[in-house]
């Protein structure tokens, strides 16, 4: 396997979805080629710290507007209105 | 108000409460995933009004199409779940996230790929005025096949745990991302941000998966060698292997 070849196939082996056995080749790679190690590592912390990206809080006011949206419509559409 | 007694409730029977017409089971939904919707409107669109926008309608439309949801998440891989019939018991499983997505359950992936699809008519609004088009955007061009190779490689100077407490860090994450254009920071955000499937996020987009692979890919490649010009060490810095000799 070439870094280029490594580099193609880089989405699976991150996210885990990749071929056993080419998981093993991909690893066996790595074991050799420092570079690849540490772009793998890399994706793995850019990945990781844009997840851990701040919460965004609702504004208060838009809470209470969208409770009341939430309201009203439901009263317009009635969902699972079951005939008794 | 919210009946106290829907608040210790699994999502799942929440879900099956409000699809027989319970509102207070729907308004719990609602608290529980609204920050979250707001978060990815936000996150696209950049634009706090434009965001609430988007919030509400993902929740109207949700309120709309409450019936069709059944609680599958068409994921990367895992099988998909079904809620159980109502009165079945052992539906303990149903609020488990997909592996691939902590903390998303399926119904919090069904809002989150409403919103994403309000959030794009608003971009395609935008860009009517700006007279391109973002279908032409979401198109694969000729060359995009090719993959950037990585210049910049050095192992980080601290963990992100730790770079994620500073403010110049989250500015850079900021920076970063927006130096993406729109097609790759889309896919970035749904994909690895807010945790959907590639499958779900090409149907939020309404791309091919095979698209949303190869964009995602570049996203992450982009924004690898950019955190890592900031972040990397630079007496750690590595050069590309070279292939010449092998
Ligand atoms: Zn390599």
């Amino acid at each position: 396997m070439k870094c280029s070849e490594l580099l193609a196939m880089l989405n699976e082996y991150v996210d885990g979805t990749v071929d056993p056995a080419i998981c093993e080749e991909f690893e066996r790679h790595m074991a050799g080629c420092n570079p690849c190690q540490v772009v793998v590592d890399n994706i793995r912390n850019t990945i990781i710290l844009y997840k851990g990206n701040e919460v965004h809080e609702l504004p208060i006011p838009f809470q209470k507007k969208l409770h009341a949206a939430v309201r009203k419509h439901w009263q317009e559409v009635c969902p699972g209105d079951k005939p008794e | 108000m919210s009946n106290p007694t829907h608040i210790e409730q699994s999502e799942a029977d929440l879900v099956r409460l409000a699809q027989q017409g319970d509102l207070p089971a729907f308004e719990i939904l609602t608290d529980r995933h609204a920050h979250r919707v707001y978060g990815v409107a936000l996150r696209i669109l950049r634009n706090v009004h434009d965001a609430e926008d988007v919030t509400q309608q993902t929740f109207l439309s949700a309120i709309e199409h409450l019936a069709a949801f059944r609680g599958r998440r068409s994921g990367s891989g895992a099988a998909p779940l079904e809620f159980p019939p109502v009165g079945e018991s052992g539906a303990a499983s149903q609020d488990q996230p997909d592996e691939s997505a902590p903390g998303t359950t399926m119904f919090g992936a069904w809002l989150l790929k409403i919103a994403a699809r309000a959030a794009l008519k608003v971009i395609r609004k935008r860009r009517t005025v700006e007279m391109t088009s973002l279908d032409e955007a979401l198109e694969v061009g000729p060359g995009e096949e090719h993959l950037p190779h990585p210049e910049f490689i050095a192992d980080w100077r601290q963990v992100p745990d730790v770079l994620a407490q500073r403010a110049e860090v989250r500015e850079l994450l900021d920076r970063a991302l927006e130096n993406l254009d729109e097609k790759h920071r889309l896919i970035f955000l749904l994909r690895d941000v807010e945790g959907l499937s590639i499958r779900e996020t090409a149907e939020a987009l309404g791309l091919s998966e095979g698209n949303v692979k190869v964009r995602l890919l570049r996203a992450r490649l982009q924004l690898r060698e950019e955190l890592t010009r900031t972040l990397g060490d630079p007496e750690r810095q590595l050069r590309p292997h070279d292939h010449s000799s092998t």
